[in-house]
């Protein structure tokens, strides 16, 4: 596949990895290829192997694979990092002008370019530019129109004066004319453009944008990896709208806060990851009890305790949707894709809301660090639907009152829906605790009063599922004998993987779930199918428990718990391995 | 806010269970009279509670208020707050409350700065649990947790405030309550943190800390020759062992609250049916 590539550049953290690998990938959009890039990084500012990938193509790319074409190593490590994807044929781009570098020994069967990336940048105006020369040597590797890099190179350098962007434009042209003179070599690839407009964004940035579009006013958090990108995406965008971001003292202020700017009637939110979850587990009780709407972000991280900070793993389903004591009634929606982020989001904050419960939106890792191209169409505001639920004002308050004239914030009505005013609302004063309380939200301990009230917040969920739609997402063949269920982020590797298998004739069904609570009923899926394997990134299987506790059936697990995502291909091959391990029981 | 709300417009129905001779019923009516007072109304005040025997005020007071999580008051004050600057937010909570589980949020909140006011019922010990030190304890102060007194320091409230940054720091005493609603009523008046910390003996598990130590040892500021705005003066006399003082210690006359800085001019609470207008921009951001 000439047009496909798998580029990447490696080195030290601080070595402006990050930075460089977004240019070309921004170059690569901007020029109507899709992308899709992932990290490895290590949680230090500086020191430590680091890369950005990079997957580009004209068709749509939704995973990682295996394969890496083309390297540009910055350090010697960065070889040694990537040796089991290189293959017969990669080009490795690096500067043997450097003193650590001048004993790298490229493998025989790959393609060594030796490039002097500093004495370039040199001429060209700056030492600090020689990733940039890396740049235009790769586009001359993939032939991938130079011009293409330009209009990332003004969006980056931009603020700091035409000057420097000009020269870091010469610094990629030095790379270029220097590969094209010294190799003259048709390495085999030929990055075609389109005139497809894509947007290029990540999990984080779709939940933060996804908030803002769903009228999310008030965010307070506290930075963590890898959460610390949904509030800085909202600082300063936020504000346009009349919003504020704050930053909390810590986990258990954030989400405290949150709440606070909740009760008075704003659309609040906070994100955090597994460590804050644990943190704000104290709240998370009092948030459904006084019946407080409220979007809670979990971006999960490998755990326990500090456990792997930059790597990935959805170990926190149970803890999402059992964390805290007593029974606490609450919704867990866990978006499948990135531009789903973003809708998922706006959900989020709907369901808080009609049911005045909150709602555990629960991302991960390998969604936060990913950029993907998508149509812009795919965050159509026009389609932004703003449900607030039973908010009562001035006009109609005198309908949930009590014979004293009272309010009643937990009217234990029916749907167990109660109504909702915001402070300043006139006659509408009212307590709440996170106590047992009675309908006025006042402490009671009468065992009357406390059943209704716990049968209240429990019928809210059963009219959620009795409302809304709890769907799945469903790919591959309907009536195929092996069903594959996944939930969160693995969708992508896994439609990618299908493609894999469909190369050898192998079907599966697969069944994405965005909805941990509540969620699709599987139980005849999964009793329609020969074999049932549940994939996710840890180790014990949490879904696939839930899946059995569900349908009350066994289920097949394929786990990943080593800190990164599932590879398309990789996935492919376990699920193949699944299939087999079915077939040797049956014979 | 009609300039005939009585102070007992802010008093619920609910009889309080405090211990007879409680200070915090006090506390209580001076809080009340300072928010009527200071022309507000239950429909646009804010209260926050902690744990405590002083958490149960959102109870026995009417307006909109949250009794919240152990430690924890401070910071949903500053989120309602800023989700709608045109409330009144008053947080009240007790020494456990303010000084041990949520020390943390005090210092913050108080560097924060919001326009609020937070009254803590000091009573020096844990009234609720029935009897064991506070971290305002006096260091050989007996209780069923710390048979030979506690051994520590006790927190010192003010400095810990000053120390933070704070904008306005008062002590009161529950006693006195004519007094103590005018302090109360200042730090609602005062743009940020009113912070007063308020001397409310609990008569049922403190015998050291009793109304009458509280009336004896106590100085009004008023009778002293104390200039609020002189900070150093200010610590001075929070620092004295020997006499404890009443009245307003320290006010940083050029406080601006928090909300103000950060630029927030109205409620959060009203936003439109779809996506906001010029949503489409974020998208296009992305190019």
């Amino acid at each position: 596949m000439p047009d496909d590539l798998n580029w990447a550049i490696g080195g030290e953290a601080g070595d402006g990895i990050d930075s460089t690998g977004k240019i070309f990938a921004q170059a690569l959009s901007r020029a109507g290829r899709h992308v899709f890039t992932s990290k490895d990084f290590a949680s230090r500012i500086r020191g430590g192997y680091t890369a950005y990938k990079i997957r580009t193509s004209l068709d749509r790319v939704q995973s990682v694979v295996d394969r890496l074409d083309l390297l540009i190593a910055l350090t010697e490590r960065t070889i040694d990092e990537n040796l089991d994807e290189l293959h017969e044929g990669s080009v490795i781009i690096y500067d043997g002008e450097r003193t650590t570098m001048q004993n790298v020994e490229v493998p025989d069967e790959m393609i060594g370019l030796e490039v002097p990336l500093k004495r370039l940048a040199e001429e060209a105006g700056g030492a600090i530019m020689a990733n940039v020369v890396a740049l235009g040597a790769a586009c001359e590797v993939s032939q991938f129109p130079i011009e293409n890099l330009d209009e990332s190179l003004e969006k980056r350098f931009g603020d700091k004066g035409e000057a420097i962007v000009e020269n870091n434009m010469q610094a990629a042209r030095k790379g270029q004319e220097y590969v094209q003179e010294e190799y003259d070599h048709d390495f085999g690839y030929e990055l075609q453009t389109s005139d497809e407009d894509y947007v290029l964004i990540n999990g984080d940035q779709a939940i933060g944008m996804g908030a803002i579009a769903a009228g999310c006013r008030f965010y307070a958090g506290y930075p963590i990896t890898p959460a610390t990108e949904v509030m800085e995406y909202m600082t300063g965008r936020v504000d346009q709208f009349g919003g504020k971001v704050v930053q909390a003292e810590d986990e258990l202020a954030a989400i405290n806060m949150a709440l606070g700017a909740a009760r008075a009637g704003a659309r609040a939110m906070t994100a955090t990851s597994g460590p804050g979850i644990d943190l704000m587990t104290e709240t998370f009780g009092l948030v459904a009890t006084t019946e407080t709407p409220l979007v809670i972000c979990d971006v999960m991280r490998s755990g326990p305790s500090t456990g792997m900070p930059t790597k990935q793993e959805q170990g926190d389903l149970n803890m999402t949707l059992y964390g805290g004591h007593g029974e606490i009634p609450r919704f867990v929606v866990a978006p499948t894709t990135i531009s789903e982020c973003f809708w998922k989001t706006v959900e989020a904050f709907n369901l808080a809301e009609k049911y005045q419960t909150p709602v555990y939106l629960v991302s991960d890792l390998a969604m936060a660090v990913t950029e993907q191209t998508f149509k812009p169409e795919a965050f159509d505001m026009d389609e932004v639907e703003i449900e607030r639920g039973n908010v009562v004002d001035e006009e109609d308050i005198d309908g949930w009152m009590n014979e004293k004239d009272q309010f009643q914030p937990h009217f234990p009505a029916a749907d167990g829906i109660s109504p909702r005013t915001f402070p300043g609302t006139s006659g509408g004063a009212h307590m709440t605790t996170g106590l047992e309380h009675d309908a006025l939200g006042r402490r009671t301990e009468d065992t009357e009063v406390r059943k209704e009230q716990v049968e209240k917040r429990e019928q809210k969920v059963e009219t959620a599922i009795e409302r809304e739609d709890w769907d799945y997402r469903e790919f591959g063949n309907p009536d195929a004998d092996t069903l594959v269920i996944s939930w969160g982020s693995n969708e992508g590797a896994m439609r990618e993987g299908m493609e894999f298998l469909e190369d050898e004739d192998i079907e599966v069904r697969f069944i994405s779930v965005p909805y941990i609570f509540p969620r699709p009923d599987l139980t005849e899926e999964v009793e329609q199918a020969e074999q049932t394997i549940v994939v996710e990134c840890n180790a014990t299987g949490q879904f696939a428990d839930v899946i059995e506790h569900d349908v009350l059936e066994r289920v097949d697990r394929v786990n990943k718990y080593d800190g990164v995502r599932f590879d398309a291909d990789e996935l492919a091959a376990e699920i193949k391995a699944a299939m087999a391990d079915e077939a040797e029981v049956k014979a | 806010m009609s300039s005939d709300v009585r102070f007992t417009d802010f008093k619920s129905d609910k009889q309080p269970t405090w211990c007879p001779g409680c200070g915090d019923f006090g506390t209580m009516n001076g809080m009340m009279k300072a928010l009527a007072e200071t022309g507000n109304d239950p429909d646009n005040t804010f209260v926050v509670a902690g744990i405590g025997c002083s958490g149960k005020i959102g109870t026995y007071m009417h307006s909109y208020a949250l009794h919240g999580v152990h430690g924890r008051a401070l910071p949903v004050g500053v989120g309602v707050k800023m989700a709608n600057p045109n409330l009144e937010v008053m947080v009240a909570g007790g020494d456990g409350d303010g000084f041990s589980i949520g020390a943390g949020h005090f210092i913050h909140a108080v560097r924060r700065n919001v326009d609020m006011s937070y009254v803590v019922m000091d009573n020096r010990i844990y009234g609720l649990t029935k009897g064991q030190a506070s971290p305002t304890s006096r260091e050989d102060f007996e209780t069923s947790t710390s048979p030979e007194g506690p051994q520590m320091a006790p927190v010192n409230p003010k400095a810990l405030a000053m120390a933070a940054g704070a904008t306005f720091v008062a002590q009161s005493f529950s006693s006195d309550s004519q007094r103590h609603a005018e302090l109360v009523q200042e730090a609602i008046e005062h743009d940020g943190f009113g912070f007063v910390n308020v001397y409310s003996p609990c008569v049922t598990f403190n015998d050291v800390d009793t109304y009458d130590y509280f009336r004896d040892s106590l100085v009004d500021l008023d009778e002293t020759d104390h200039d609020r705005h002189d900070s150093d003066a200010a610590m001075d006399k929070i620092r004295e062992t020997e006499t404890e003082y009443m009245g307003v210690l320290y006010q940083d006359e050029d406080s601006v609250p928090y909300e103000q800085r950060q630029g927030i001019e109205g409620s959060m609470a009203e936003i439109p049916d779809g996506a906001p207008e010029g949503a489409m921009d974020l998208v296009r951001e992305f190019y």
